[in-house]
């Protein structure tokens, strides 16, 4: 198990640290140090291993995070574990900064000593931190009996995720499909790779223990009920979609089809993964607040919101032109927004003249690209930039590796064709049901890694 | 007011002003000074004298201040173990507190402080928190056992608090499960045989209960723990596996990968006839591609964890070559991993994206991905051979960019190309020539000189190029002076009218004025072969070589079982077993997949399960240097590997000549190699005629070199069955083969009768094994020096080695051998009598033969009757000690004998023996234990067959 937890600055001097077991000494620090914050090189890999002892690091800003071993530990454990540590943190103090380590250093410690022992993660979940790691300092007396036994069966319990006697006076759910789309495509056009990564992110304000369901246009569960002739979800569709408090999308391509092929899925701990495997519905009693309900992939029926069309073409040694298309491929009456085209020049470049339909561009020396910005954009337009870039003699052998031409933009629905078909909230012991319950649903794709070679 | 300001005192005499704040009376003042003890540790700076006052501050009712002192007292105690003691009161009396967080927080604390006097104290209050009424508590006194255990493993038995660990497995509370699993899981691993985690199908039920219900730590350690277990029969595996299946939906990759661990595991034991296995399968590939989008950390562990599932299953992953793309951003280790992945799934119907892909990498700008997507354009051509021909013009494109990394990539990447398509694609040697100047590397170098040696008759001025690196000799890496040396010897092979100079050049440089012994020793081989015999030189150094195949650097089978079970561990990030980087006891143990068929598996005990698996590797490698038999052949393998499976039936020729030269090099290496290099005195003039045919026994010419042993003292000793008939008459063309096996003097001989019942004269004998149990292999030719006449006999004995590869045999003692004479090869299997396996130093030293017993699980122990046998215990003793079965101790219990025996195989599998001999009663008992249990039963027929005779 994890021997040990250091948290280290941009420079390598140790912020904290604490040593979880007797394998570990103190010249573990240094090592770390040495080897990796200091190296010449760039780190070619997240475990290293000095002298038998087997490090792990993530880095948050310029802070160094590293836990140590000795033993043949579970790696994705620790990972999964140092991101659970950032998470705590931040949701204790804000950003990871050397600052704020150094001012958080005691309510570190203390976490350190509540999340893992003697190496092994116990619960980490914030919701239930918060009730008994406080920078007040509990004493004994200010919690009552029950109280006490009410934090300890939290943390140990089987919900760990949700206190008990929660009352809000409006029962309220805001739902957020986020999802951000991949594109890896060829000159040609031809679509090298696409996926699309989404998330449901949830913002629950509900009193009790409500027992939740959730459904969506899985394929899967269409497809089931459609054999099955059941119609149950046909009046709560509309109520789900009636007040989402952005656009509500329609097909937006118009292509989008009735139900889509999940590839895979995640799920929060809160939701029933036995009950998922067998009847694939997803239900779970909700954390308060903000979490993270599922993650998903989709490779198939994709809406690629944009299209680039790059022309490259080397006119002698010293001077390129660069024509690049952009094409919006959704409905009419939705807007894209924060739209932005780089397109990279080489390092020899030694000015470049833009001319450009829409937004602005500006030649940018430092990141070696042409930032081409447009505020937004209806769906089914077209914009074109072109540039010629003048380019210094070199001897260098190497080819320009012509970088592809990425792109950022979010669109007001999701490019996979999610849709949310009902989430329905039980709460059997106090008297609200599910039509009291005042639901949100918003739909935003951005893009993730968007590029086109060019 | 911010707490960063403790970081920042640096002046002197700090720690008096420390230890006055210390002992101030105003609690807000001692506690500012506590953060700053604090402050001063974390940064390294030794605050261990402020020892007793910081202990003071531990009576406080302020859980924040008390923490801290906690924190100090964990850092230091052990440093002033008896000023420590004064915490102990403190920790006696928070373990009684009202407030279950404070009795876990002081039971907790208490764990981690390595000092015996307090460890003492501490039984008592764990004793009482593992039945402590409230889960938190019980869930931090549970790993507080491991942390006790890991002090005084002792201690923690006598006290029994195993017993109670157990219990907590039964515990209501799904963390507190989890948390006793971990604690258990930790404790057993230093205790490889305790069968402390004593799974059976009621406790697995429990935890698959727990894996519902707890954290998602807590079902981290379950998933792991139940990945040890072995599942009775198919039918338990596929339901455990049916419970585990929806963890492949977590958010956490931790559980993800522990689930597919355990599945990849139990999938073993599914026929994969049954549906399941197939949906299973099919299950299987969503989460892994989910793994990669996570964070580049994890992204990083789950490609290396693909490799090894690809490896092991590739139909998982088939279909799903895109995710593995490098995308621009990726960083470097993701990139390196993703490519080594790519080229595992590259098959004929996806080649071509892979081939556009890694053409698009190669002009990439880091270095190292750059070479290893030019490597792996190579092997793409190696493993899909439709696409060899567009892998070479792509290699040709990029050795036309002219820069150098890759030009030299290239380069060693078409040598394995050559070797894999011969006399295709030598029509760009032309071009590789061009660059000999720019190449720089070693390896490089090596793979020219190779591709010019190799080709030295289609190559001009092959001489002046070789001759132009003989200058700098003596600066060249070993690399590559071993492969100039071969290469000159080639080429003087080839063309030996013009290039005898070059050759004595190369050959006085290797052996008088280099220190390298290896460089030296393949000079002398090459030196006395050619003056010996140059037809032997001939078809040893131009020895036809065998294919390459397609897999490269696959991970050898066992070690590969092994890292499946380990996946998502550090093992499977280092592709290392854990006992490669982990210190001391644990990790020792190896884990193997259960039962798996056809998987090669090898009768070796666990302990020399990684030596065997390096013989049983695939022939598949490409450039495995330092193997000097494979040099010299200029093979890249061992001869005795090139032979499949099953010796080829084609042309009974070429198994006869290579295996045999392999045989008797196996031999001349072996020997006295002491000589000078006098007998390159016949050697000068070069050989006029090269006689076509060389049927005849090279051995001829090396015998002098290597005393074939035949004349060894027969003395009467070990066991030895009666010949009987191997090949009859009848199905082998007039030749039947009697024989039999025997230990004399320590060495293995197969003796055999050969007897000629055909009317024509038989000749040009020679003998091959086929792969089996214990790597046993011809250790010279078949000395067979007369022909045969009609109806004539003649006794051989083939002396053997155990150095061959080896393959596991049913039974066991299976040997498959074929004999070639000049009218046909043959085909006979036979069973050779384990007890000559029995090694003359396999007698055990009593302390260790009482050890080990204990130590080999009673599962490996198994029981058999040995019927009419009317020896007293004195002669059964003497007879089995000369078929070197040792008898160790003798006791007498109620008119019984028991005999207590060790004996030692070959491969170093020991077995050890308890027989039971009964007065007046003529059935024996003998217990069997081995680490290797299927032996037991060859072990139990030698008793008999050796008791008996």
């Amino acid at each position: 198990m994890i021997g040990g937890l250091f948290i280290y600055n941009h420079k390598g001097e140790v912020l904290i640290s604490r040593v979880y077991r007797d394998d570990i000494g103190r010249n573990a620090v240094d090592a770390f140090r040495v080897n990796v914050i200091h190296a010449r090189q760039q780190v070619r890999s997240p475990v290293t291993n000095i002298a038998r002892t087997s490090f792990f690091h993530v880095k948050r800003s310029n802070i160094w995070l590293a836990a140590v071993t000795k033993q043949n530990v579970n790696a994705t454990m620790v990972f999964e574990f140092l991101y659970k540590m950032c998470d705590v943190m931040s949701a204790y103090f804000g950003k990871i900064s050397e600052e704020n380590v150094k001012n958080n250093f005691v309510l570190i410690y203390e976490l350190l000593d509540e999340i893992l022992d003697f190496g092994y993660p116990q619960n980490s979940e914030t919701g239930a931190l918060k009730t008994f790691i406080t920078q007040q300092g509990i004493k004994s007396q200010h919690h009552t009996k029950e109280e006490q036994s009410q934090i300890t069966s939290q943390v140990t319990g089987q919900i760990g995720w949700r206190r008990e006697g929660i009352k809000y006076r409006r029962n309220e759910l805001f739902l957020d499909v986020l999802e951000s789309v991949n594109l890896l495509m060829s000159p040609q056009g031809q679509v090298l790779s696409a996926h699309v990564s989404g998330r449901v992110v949830m913002k629950s304000y509900l009193s009790g223990m409500p027992e939740c369901k959730f459904g969506m246009n899985d394929k899967i569960v269409i497809d089931k009920q459609g054999k099955a002739g059941s119609s149950e979800d046909g009046g709560k569709r509309s109520e789900v979609t009636q007040d989402a408090h952005t656009h509500t999308p329609a097909s937006p391509a118009g292509c989008a089809a009735l139900s889509i092929a999940i590839d895979d899925c995640t799920f929060h701990q809160c939701v029933r993964l036995s009950k998922f495997d067998s009847e694939r519905s997803i239900s779970f009693i909700p954390p308060d607040g903000d979490y993270e309900l599922m993650r998903y992939r989709t490779t198939k029926d994709i809406i690629l919101p944009f299209r680039v069309i790059p022309l490259v073409r080397e006119v002698g040694r010293t001077k390129l032109e660069v024509k690049v298309v952009i094409k919006s491929n959704f409905k009419s009456s939705l807007l894209a927004q924060k739209i932005e085209v780089r397109i990279p020049t080489p390092l020899n470049t030694s000015g470049v003249q833009l001319i450009c339909m829409k937004g602005k561009a500006k030649y940018k020396a430092s990141e070696n690209a042409i930032v081409w910005k447009i505020k937004r954009m209806a769906g089914m337009k077209e914009s074109q930039i072109s540039a010629e870039i003048e380019l210094l003699p070199t001897n260098d052998k190497k080819k320009w590796a012509r970088p592809p031409i990425s792109m950022n933009f979010e669109v007001p629905f999701a490019p996979s064709g999610l849709k949310v078909r009902y989430l329905k909230v039980f709460e059997p012991k106090l008297n609200y049901s599910d039509h009291d319950v005042i639901k949100w649903v918003r739909y935003i794709g951005r893009s993730g890694i968007y590029e086109t070679r060019c | 007011m911010t707490d960063s300001k403790y970081f920042t005192t640096t002046k002197k005499g700090e720690i008096f002003e420390l230890k006055a704040e210390l002992n101030s009376d105003k609690k807000e003042k001692k506690k500012e000074a506590v953060k700053k003890v604090i402050a001063s540790m974390t940064v390294g700076k030794d605050v261990s004298a402020l020892f007793p006052d910081v202990v003071n501050c531990m009576q406080t009712d302020n859980l924040e201040l008390k923490k801290l002192v906690y924190l100090y007292l964990m850092n230091y105690a052990k440093s002033q173990p008896d000023m420590a003691i004064m915490a102990v009161n403190t920790f006696v009396k928070d373990c009684e507190d009202p407030n279950p967080l404070i009795r876990a927080l002081a039971v907790r604390t208490m764990g981690c402080i390595r000092v015996d006097k307090i460890t003492e104290y501490l039984c008592e209050p764990l004793r009482k928190c593992l039945k402590d009424e409230d889960p938190y508590v019980r869930k931090t006194a549970a790993v507080c056992v491991a942390k006790l255990h890991d002090i005084n493993a002792q201690l923690v038995e006598d006290q029994g608090f195993l017993d109670t660990l157990k219990d907590l497995i039964s515990d209501s509370n799904p963390m507190v499960v989890a948390n006793a699993v971990a604690a258990l899981s930790e404790i057993a691993e230093s205790h490889p045989n305790s069968n402390l985690l004593d799974l059976n199908p009621q406790t697995i039920n429990k935890l698959l209960t727990a894996l519902n219900e707890c954290t998602e730590w807590g079902q981290i350690f379950i998933l792991d723990c139940l990945a040890n277990y072995t599942p009775r029969d198919d039918r338990e595996s596929q339901s455990i596996c049916e419970r585990v299946t929806p963890r492949l939906s977590h958010a956490n990759s931790a559980v993800v990968l522990s689930a597919v661990k355990v599945l990849m595991k139990f999938m073993e034991m599914l026929p994969k006839d049954l549906d399941y296995y197939g949906t299973l399968l099919k299950k299987l590939a969503p989460p892994l591609v989910t793994l990669l989008s996570a964070e580049p950390e994890l992204q990083y562990v789950a490609l290396r964890n693909i490799n090894l599932i690809v490896q092991r299953r590739p139909e998982i992953l088939k279909h799903e070559m895109k995710v593995f793309f490098v995308k621009y951003n990726d960083p470097i280790y993701v990139k390196l991993e993703k490519l080594d992945i790519m080229i595992r799934l590259a098959s004929q119907a996806n080649i071509a994206q892979v081939l556009a892909e890694l053409k698009e990498y190669a002009t990439e700008v880091d270095v190292d991905f750059v070479r290893k997507a030019v490597r792996a354009i190579g092997r793409c051509a190696i493993k899909v051979e439709q696409s060899a021909e567009r892998c070479v013009s792509t290699l040709l494109d990029l050795i036309q960019t002219k820069v150098n990394y890759v030009v030299q990539e290239a380069i060693v990447v078409i040598k394995d190309i050559f070797r894999k398509y011969p006399n295709k694609y030598e029509s760009v040697i032309a071009t590789l020539c061009e660059n000999l100047d720019s190449l720089d590397e070693p390896e490089a170098r090596a793979a020219m000189i190779w591709i010019v040696g190799e080709y030295a008759e289609r190559i001009d001025n092959a001489d002046e190029l070789l001759e132009s690196f003989l200058e700098g000799f003596h600066d060249e890496s070993t690399q590559v002076q071993l492969q100039l040396l071969t290469a000159i010897v080639k080429l003087f092979l080839k063309k030996p009218t013009e290039t005898q100079e070059l050759v004595q050049q190369v050959l006085s440089l290797a052996t008088q004025d280099s220190d390298n012994p290896d460089l030296r020793d393949r000079g002398y081989i090459y030196w006395r072969l050619l003056s010996t015999d140059p037809v032997a030189a001939k078809e040893v150094v131009l020895a036809e070589k065998p294919l390459i195949s397609e897999e490269t650097d696959l991970i050898e089978p066992t070690l590969l079982e092994e890292l499946i079970c380990h996946i998502g561990t550090l093992a499977s990030v280092y592709h290392k077993p854990p006992s490669a980087f982990v210190e001391g006891s644990r990790g020792v143990q190896h884990k193997r997949l259960p039962g798996s068929a056809g998987s090669g598996e090898s009768v070796e005990s666990p302990d020399t399960s990684s030596a065997a698996g390096l013989s049983e590797a695939p022939p598949a490698v490409i450039p495995s240097q330092g193997d000097l038999l494979g040099d010299l052949l200029n093979l890249d393998l061992t001869p005795p590997a090139t032979t499949g499976p099953t010796p080829p039936p084609s042309s009974g020729m070429q198994l006869g000549a290579m295996d045999l030269l392999g045989g008797g090099l196996d031999s001349l290496l072996g020997g006295d190699l002491g000589g000078s290099p006098a007998m390159g005195a016949a050697f000068g003039a070069p050989p006029a005629v090269m006689p076509a045919s060389f049927n005849a026994p090279v051995s001829g010419g090396l015998d002098d070199l290597f005393d074939l042993g035949g004349g060894v003292g027969m003395t009467m000793g070990a066991y030895s069955p009666p010949k009987t008939i191997w090949l009859p008459a009848m199905k082998a063309k007039g030749l039947e083969i009697s024989g039999t096996f025997a230990r004399r003097a320590g060495v293995i001989q197969m003796e055999m009768t050969l007897s000629n019942k055909a009317m024509s004269v038989m000749t040009d004998f020679a003998i091959q094994f086929n792969r089996n149990s214990f790597g046993l292999a011809p250790a010279g030719p078949l000395q067979v020096l007369t022909p045969l006449n009609p109806n004539q006999s003649i006794e051989v004995a083939l002396p053997l080695s155990t150095v061959g590869p080896v393959m596991k045999m049913e039974p066991l003692s299976n040997l498959q051998v074929a004999v070639k004479n000049n009218i046909d090869v043959f085909y006979f299997s036979c069973q050779y009598p384990i007890s000559m396996l029995f090694v003359e130093d396999g007698k055990m030293e009593r302390q260790v033969f009482l050890a080990t017993w204990k130590d080999i699980p009673n599962d490996n122990e198994s029981q058999f009757q040995i019927k009419d046998c009317h020896l007293n215990s004195d002669a059964v003793s003497n007879k089995l000690q000369s078929s070197n079965v040792f008898t160790i101790a003798k006791r007498t219990v109620e008119g019984q004998d028991m005999l207590y025996q060790s004996m030692k195989l070959t491969n170093g599998i020991w077995v050890l023996a308890e027989l039971r001999v009964q007065t007046g009663n003529p059935n024996y008992t003998v217990s069997l234990k081995c680490r290797a249990p299927e032996v037991s039963q060859c072990v139990f027929q030698s008793y008999e067959a050796i008791l008996k005779n």
